[in-house]
């Protein structure tokens, strides 16, 4: 990427910015100044506190200290319209659109040219299409939001965002919901606006797309500005030791797996979300004992019913279900944990832990009836702390405080916790949805271990992630999923990301289910 | 990033209830000023009423029992995610179990008549609690809507059976004939009497100790079994609990059984301990006061008994407070009892943040965090 030349007004400048959270101390003096013109990155793992810092300079929250400047003016942003104002516009990582609204009325929410929808909507239209035009954002102005793509979703907040005058962009994990083609799709659209003399703060924690995209990148550690680089001057493993404060392994080392007898089969299963919408339309796969297979695809595309009627919490349509060679199994987690089935549920939070409870409580959630954890009848509360204290040793958790709640814990040691659970239950299958998802990259080699541990053990892993880095550096095979259907499978020799992003995208190619 | 304030685990147990206790009695103090009477004098009436002698202290014990009880049925239902308004239906349901063994005793043993009306009670609150449970569990048919409706199928019920079966043959109000002696709970004035003590003469009761047992036993329930896990579990998140193979509409039912069960002990107190027979809406509105005391408690066997204590003390206290004070009614004892639902339960989160921000700075001076 060829820099622009330093100017001497940068676009944004944040001067001491510090703002702390009770005991917690999100953001530590931050400085650093974003050049007109440039992509930049602002990278760092979860909780370094890059989403505080986006929120005090789109107005979401006051900073304790430090000052803000625009075009080398002293700006004050107590509500996002103030930023605005300033030429600040942010998209953010959950989109805030309407989804039951087409995409024009959701241009004209707030649009301070649209006051009077009936008369202005003619006016209106022909502003938004021809800014579209200029923008090369093709967007289609009368269609439902809620039945587009998640990537013309994301050009239509980006649309909403230039709309309002927004010189300077700020684009929250845009990545996060987007296919690899999508991907690239945006990384060409920022290029275009650079081009244009727009200036883009692009907050992610993924290596690669800093290295993709970026001109130049700002790296946060525990609420602190660590490292100011050149994307042309810096690579990969420098970007994550800065993150991390230590030298990380980006890929996990393995052997050869040595698939032995079929653990986990479904044949034919057809699965519906609660409003009845079929979610997987025929899916038929095995996974061996001694393997990983990884399910590669963009989130939605019905990976997450796939998890939840193998883990007995969703009843299929159609198909069958068949572990450790049993099959006929209802929709009941309860037996398929006596067969031996482990379930690292996707969305953790919403279904793997009681956030109320503390740490040893819910290091039993699922094994509560296991004659260990009770005596004479009632819950054996030492042997639940004992329980809890050995996996939190074992598993790096912090704080090692067995009676902590739960929802006190970073996601990080929430998810090792759930892991943890999962692990030492003893599986012979184990389902594991976004196993990193929210993890810091140090926390991800731990796991990824981890799970490399459990197939050279003998047991079966099907992993589910939406994380392509994830699925080449762990799967020994790989099924694609899109649109409830496996688009096909590839051995990890054979997957290339071109190959897999094809598939991602539904195009079939020959070798598919 | 925005969570609601936090308060360390003393302070929201007393801390918090005590400021909001605090700023209900002022507000009623100022409202007894403006009813021209001197709130100096309300007050110290309130609390002498409540506690300034021994029967007084007799009363308030005697009517917290009744609150210990529906306090916490409702608590367990609340564990288990459900709200349960029936607790006074349960409660008059369970009563009517209490009232047939008690009339059918004849000449048993008092050790045989008590097991089998605390059996009784509670199984007839549970019934009572059981069909609106059933429907939520199978047909999704909400506990809170169910159980107030109940609540009034319970008042018609008894009404009709005490107008037309139970009544004392002979006579005009709805009432059933006298337990006999077999049937009935020692006072706590005569339980110490036998001993030498000497305590003025009160409702109080053996039952007083039945529902702190309950309140031990609820503890141990809730917090100590697997049924009480997967209870709580399926409380406080119900995806979770299919997770972990625990199957909601169970724990819905189960929580139910034993929420109506514990609401039918104060059928104990109130028939088998003070009036000795069935009456006309003995219930009085205790199955609605121990949801305030529910709330207040923290849904806590320890945080319930004290709540009980204190809602028992307003009711006797208030009582003499409308007995002394011309301008001051029975009404007005019902407006305290609702500031203090009003500060203790609505209004509680108006105090947390201000409290979690002093108490956060006060640390902060001493250096740690």
């Amino acid at each position: 990427m060829n820099a622009a030349p330093p100017a001497p007004v940068p676009a944004l400048e944040l001067r001491g910015i510090d703002k702390r959270f009770g005991p917690v101390h999100a953001n530590r003096a931050v400085s650093f100044a974003v050049r007109a013109g440039t992509v930049h990155g602002l990278i760092g793992e979860n909780g370094a506190g890059k989403s505080t810092l986006m929120n005090i300079v789109y107005g979401l929250q006051p900073p304790d200290a430090g000052a803000i400047f625009v075009h080398g003016r002293e700006v004050r942003l107590r509500h996002p319209h103030e930023a605005l104002a300033a030429g600040i516009g942010m998209v953010h990582q959950h989109f805030m659109l309407v989804d039951t609204f087409t995409v024009l009325e959701n241009l004209l929410l707030g649009d301070p040219d649209a006051q009077h929808v009936a008369t202005g909507r003619a006016a209106a239209r022909e502003k938004w299409a021809r800014l579209a035009g200029e923008q090369g954002l093709e967007v289609p102005l009368d269609a439902v939001v809620g039945e587009l793509p998640v990537g013309v979703q994301q050009r239509v907040e980006i649309l909403k965002a230039l709309g309002r005058k927004a010189e300077i962009l700020i684009l929250d994990e845009p990545t996060a919901v987007l296919t690899p083609a999508e991907a690239t799709q945006l990384f060409h659209l920022l290029a275009r606006l650079r081009a244009q003399g727009k200036t883009v703060l692009l907050v992610t924690h993924k290596l690669r797309e800093i290295m993709a995209v970026t001109d130049r990148g700002t790296v946060m550690r525990q609420g602190a500005v660590v490292a100011e680089l050149d994307t042309a001057r810096t690579s990969p493993p420098e970007l994550a030791e800065k993150m991390v404060g230590r030298s990380v392994l980006l890929r996990v080392e393995k052997g050869p797996s040595r698939p032995g007898k079929v653990l986990l089969e479904a044949a034919q299963l057809a699965v519906a979300d609660d409003r009845g919408v079929p979610r997987v339309k025929g899916v038929s796969f095995q996974v061996r004992a001694g393997e990983i297979v990884g399910i590669a695809g963009v989130a939605g595309n019905g990976q997450s019913a796939l998890l939840e009627a193998l883990a007995g919490i969703r009843a299929p349509t159609a198909g069958t279900i068949r572990i450790a060679g049993q099959a006929d199994l209802g929709a009941d987690p309860a037996q398929r944990r006596r067969l031996g089935l482990s379930h690292v549920p996707e969305d953790r939070l919403r279904i793997g832990v009681v956030t109320a409870f503390a740490a040893e409580d819910n290091l039993i959630l699922g094994q509560q009836e296991r004659p260990e954890f009770s005596r004479r009848g009632l819950l054996d509360r030492r042997a639940l702390t004992e329980n809890c204290r050995r996996a939190m040793a074992e598993y790096d958790l912090r704080p090692p405080d067995p009676r902590l709640r739960l929802g006190a814990f970073s996601g990080g040691n929430q998810q090792k916790l759930v892991l943890a659970r999962e692990i030492e239950a003893g599986p012979r299958v184990l389902l594991v949805g976004q196993p990193t998802r929210g993890v810091d990259i140090g926390a991800i080699e731990f796991i990824h271990r981890r799970l490399v541990a459990l197939r050279d053990a003998g047991k079966a892993v099907l992993l589910v992630s939406v994380e392509l880095d994830e699925i080449l550096g762990l799967a020994d095979r790989i099924l694609v999923m899109a649109g409830g259907e496996i688009m096909g499978e590839l051995p990890r020799a054979e997957a290339t990301e071109e190959k897999l992003g094809l598939l991602m995208a539904g195009v079939r190619t020959e070798g598919g289910a | 990033m925005s969570a609601p304030a936090k308060l360390p685990r003393w302070a929201d147990l007393a801390l918090l209830p005590a400021v909001s206790l605090g700023a209900a009695l002022l507000l009623s103090a100022a409202l007894v000023a403006v009813l021209g009477e001197n709130p100096a004098t309300a007050l110290r009436l309130l609390f002498t009423g409540a506690f300034g002698s021994g029967d007084a202290v007799g009363y308030t014990l005697y009517y917290a029992t009744n609150f210990i009880f529906t306090g916490l049925g409702v608590a367990v239902a609340y564990h288990a995610g459900l709200f349960n308004i029936g607790a006074e239906g349960q409660a008059y349901v369970g009563g009517l179990g209490v009232s047939l063994v008690c009339l059918a005793a004849g000449g048993w043993p008092a050790w045989v008549v008590l097991p089998l009306a605390v059996a009784a009670g509670a199984a007839f609150g549970a019934a009572w609690a059981f069909i609106p449970a059933w429907l939520q569990a199978r047909r999704g048919s909400h506990v809170v809507i169910t159980t107030i409706m109940f609540n009034f199928i319970a008042s018609a019920l008894m009404t009709y059976l005490l107008v037309n079966v139970l009544i004392k043959p002979g006579q005009q109000s709805p009432e059933s004939r006298e337990f006999g002696a077999n049937a009935v709970l020692p006072a706590v004035h005569e339980l110490l009497a036998t001993v030498g003590l000497k305590v003025a003469p009160s409702p109080l009761n053996l039952a007083f100790l039945l529902a702190l047992a309950a309140g031990g036993l609820v503890w141990v329930l809730l917090w100590r079994t697997r049924w009480g896990y997967r209870l709580r579990v399926a409380g406080a998140n119900p995806e979770a609990a299919v997770y972990a193979g625990i199957r909601p509409g169970r724990v819905t039912i189960g929580a139910m059984l034993l929420s109506g069960a514990l609401a039918g002990g104060l059928g104990l107190n109130e028939l088998m301990g003070a009036q000795h027979r069935l009456t006309l809406d003995f219930p009085g509105g205790a199955g609605f006061v121990g949801i305030a005391v529910a709330l207040m408690g923290r849904n806590q066997p320890v945080g319930i008994s004290a709540a009980a204590v204190l809602f028992g003390a307003l009711y006797q206290g208030g009582s003499q407070l409308a007995f002394d004070l011309p301008r001051i009614n029975r009404d007005f004892v019902v407006v305290i009892q609702g500031l203090v639902i009003l500060f203790c339960g609505a209004l509680e989160n108006v105090w947390r943040g201000p409290l979690a921000r002093l108490l956060a700075t006060r640390r902060g001076d001493q250096g740690g965090a």
